[in-house]
């Protein structure tokens, strides 16, 4: 439990709301049981029961995070049942056969509209409860045929839900996949646009049996309660079968 | 000094045949503190319209990147009078829906909950000429009688260049620069986010460019580094503003104080002057490019030679001709040339002697007459 709070101390915060939070990681180390662990946050906080969950997925079908989440003990099935849980299946939904339905945009102004009708329909002591995922947004890249342009006007929308509704954005990216690129990249954009940001590394002195890597976070907490601490914290992580343990460097023998 | 100084620039406004001062502000992800001194600016200058101390007499703010709900709350924080606001402030909405999806889907954005008097909302940012034509429409809603001026703030200027061209968005500033019923402009960007054409077109645009620099620098600039994560972390909170504004003889000024990140806001921590950044710049070498105190002190003494006219005694200008009264002013020349100096007084003296009475005096001839114009 101690070890579990260590990354929800360096979040700063009992829950999300009004914040664009991104995670980003590297093909040696994924930040995958980051989201997995925001979204288990999200939808098992007892204080928030009201929370709702839509989830924009690129990169898994929901079988997927349905087996992870079970193991962390979250049942997606039955939240999905409650409508708690919205899961918009971008794999099956517009890729099945090419560019069918996608149109110039690649989709993502009619998911944007999805995204939008689901919040309008929901109860109003629901609406500043949603936090809305995207997993990931180098795919969505692929999807909108490589126009960061477009990905940016998604997310730009997305953010324009924070100030109407006061939900909050989680989004994965991966920063390798942006090096060696001229400027402007799409992974730059996203940190200035995010409050929050989570960076999965693997350790500067190479491979552990421990310590699988380490994870920076940044907090740009426009909260004024909140500015001075956790500001940038840095700690290690070792990935279990049912859980994570988060400890500071040289905390291990 | 230096935030002081643009707060006074923006408030003083044109003069009469000039285009508008126009600041920039820029900052990097190593140093992400110019969002915040961009706010400073937009709440200090909307605190001076609103007291009626500003030669503009209202401001007309573009937003690309909040709504107008969190700068009319930003404004309220910080003290302002937001009740009388439709009296000073207008916001063009390029935020809650700048391509006009949500239009498509019927929806309508949150500035619908504002008044219509204050806030606009601009559906398609890709045309920038009516961008222009909206601007200038809510300014003029503050022309009560005669000619007013008013101020224009743009939020980020990242997000236009990426709804519409370099060249159009240039055009569009210096649109706003000439137009002779806009007091002043200012705008914000990431530099890290512009081509490097991109920011110098902007900054050869703007009188004053004010850019946020790390305190701290490192040489790869990775966060990754948890040796540096206390320093790091500094560089949150903390930076250094670097002004540079171009006066109208073409002189550059260049200024820098430390900032401070507050609950309130931005602090000015401490003032450094622009004598010392001249110092700075002063190349190392051997021998003494600059006056010692006591050789700049002397230097205040000595009287020119315009300066001892009308003491009393005759006015001498120099005509080309000997004068008549020559011999009797003249001092005996020594060998060197140098006149007697004052040393009881302290004061210097220049006083000119002709080489020898060999050398004729001027003549009537035209002295140019060599010449093929």
């Amino acid at each position: 439990m101690e070890t579990r709070s260590l990354l929800d101390e360096a979040l700063g915060l009992q829950h999300l709301t009004g914040r664009v939070l991104l995670l980003e990681d590297c093909v040696e180390t994924s930040a995958a049981f980051v989201l997995h662990h925001l979204l288990k946050r999200s939808l098992s906080q007892p204080l928030h029961s009201s929370n709702v969950v839509v989830f924009v997925a690129f990169a898994q079908p929901f079988s997927h995070y349905d087996r992870i989440l079970r193991k962390l003990g979250c049942n997606l099935a039955a939240h999905r049942n409650d409508n708690k849980f919205v899961f918009f299946d971008m794999l099956r939904d517009f890729c099945p056969d090419g560019d069918n339905g996608k149109g110039n945009d690649g989709g993502l102004v009619s998911l944007y509209g999805k995204i939008l009708k689901t919040i309008s329909a929901l109860p109003q002591e629901n609406k500043n409860c949603v936090t809305v995922m995207i997993d990931d947004v180098s795919l969505m890249e692929v999807s909108a045929k490589g126009s960061t342009n477009l990905v940016l006007d998604f997310l730009h929308y997305c953010h324009t839900l924070i100030s109407e509704f006061g939900c909050s954005l989680v989004m994965l990216n991966h920063e390798d996949i942006y090096s060696g690129m001229g400027r402007p990249t799409l992974i730059l954009q996203m940190e200035y646009l995010a409050d929050i940001l989570i960076k999965a590394e693997p350790l500067a002195t190479g491979l552990a049996s421990d310590v699988h890597g380490q994870l920076t976070v940044v907090n740009r907490s426009i909260d004024d309660g909140e500015r001075s601490r956790n500001k940038l914290c840095n700690f290690h992580f070792k990935v279990k079968e049912n859980n994570v343990e988060y400890f500071y460097p040289g905390s291990r023998t | 000094m230096a935030m002081e100084w643009i707060c006074r620039a923006l408030r003083d406004g044109a003069l009469e045949g000039e285009h508008a001062p126009a600041l920039t502000i820029k900052d990097f992800m190593a140093s992400p503190l110019g969002f915040d001194v961009f706010t400073h600016f937009l709440s200090h200058h909307s605190t001076n319209i609103s007291a009626g101390k500003s030669q503009s007499r209202g401001l007309v703010l573009v937003a690309f990147s909040r709504s107008p709900s969190f700068y009319l709350d930003l404004l309220s924080k910080r003290g302002l009078p937001i009740a009388s606001s439709h009296h000073w402030i207008r916001i063009l909405d390029c935020y809650t829906d700048p391509l006009g999806w949500k239009d498509q889907m019927g929806q309508c954005g949150s500035a619908t909950k504002l008044s219509y008097d204050i806030a606009s909302i601009c559906g398609n940012v890709k045309d920038v000429d009516s961008l222009f034509s909206l601007i200038i429409s809510l300014g003029r809603g503050f022309v009560v009688q005669g000619k007013v001026r008013f101020c224009v703030a743009i939020d980020s200027v990242n997000e236009m260049l990426r709804y519409a061209s370099l060249s159009s968005v240039a055009g569009l500033i210096s649109s706003l620069r000439c137009c002779d019923q806009i007091s002043s402009i200012f705008w914000f960007c990431h530099a890290d986010l512009c081509e490097e054409r991109a920011t110098s077109t902007l900054e050869y645009m703007s009188s004053m460019v004010a850019s946020i620099e790390p305190l701290i620098q490192f040489a790869n600039g990775q966060i990754s580094n948890s040796e540096n994560l206390s320093l790091l972390d500094q560089n949150f909170t903390r930076g250094k503003l670097h002004l540079r504004c171009k006066r109208r003889n073409g002189r550059v000024r260049v200024m820098f104080e430390e900032i401070h990140l507050g609950q309130s806001g931005i602090n000015v921590t401490s003032t450094s002057f622009e004598g010392v950044i001249n110092q700075g710049l002063v190349p190392k070498v051997q021998f003494s490019l600059q006056l010692s105190e006591k050789e700049l002190k002397d230097r205040a003494n000595v009287v020119l030679p315009f300066e001892h006219q009308g003491n009393g005694k005759p006015v001498q200008i120099y005509d080309g001709r000997k004068s008549l009264t020559d011999s009797k002013y003249e001092v005996a020349p020594i060998p060197n040339g140098i006149s007697d100096i004052d040393k009881e007084s302290g004061k210097g003296e220049i006083i000119y002697f002709r080489d020898s009475e060999d050398e004729m005096p001027d003549s009537d001839e035209d002295p140019d007459d060599d010449l093929d114009i």
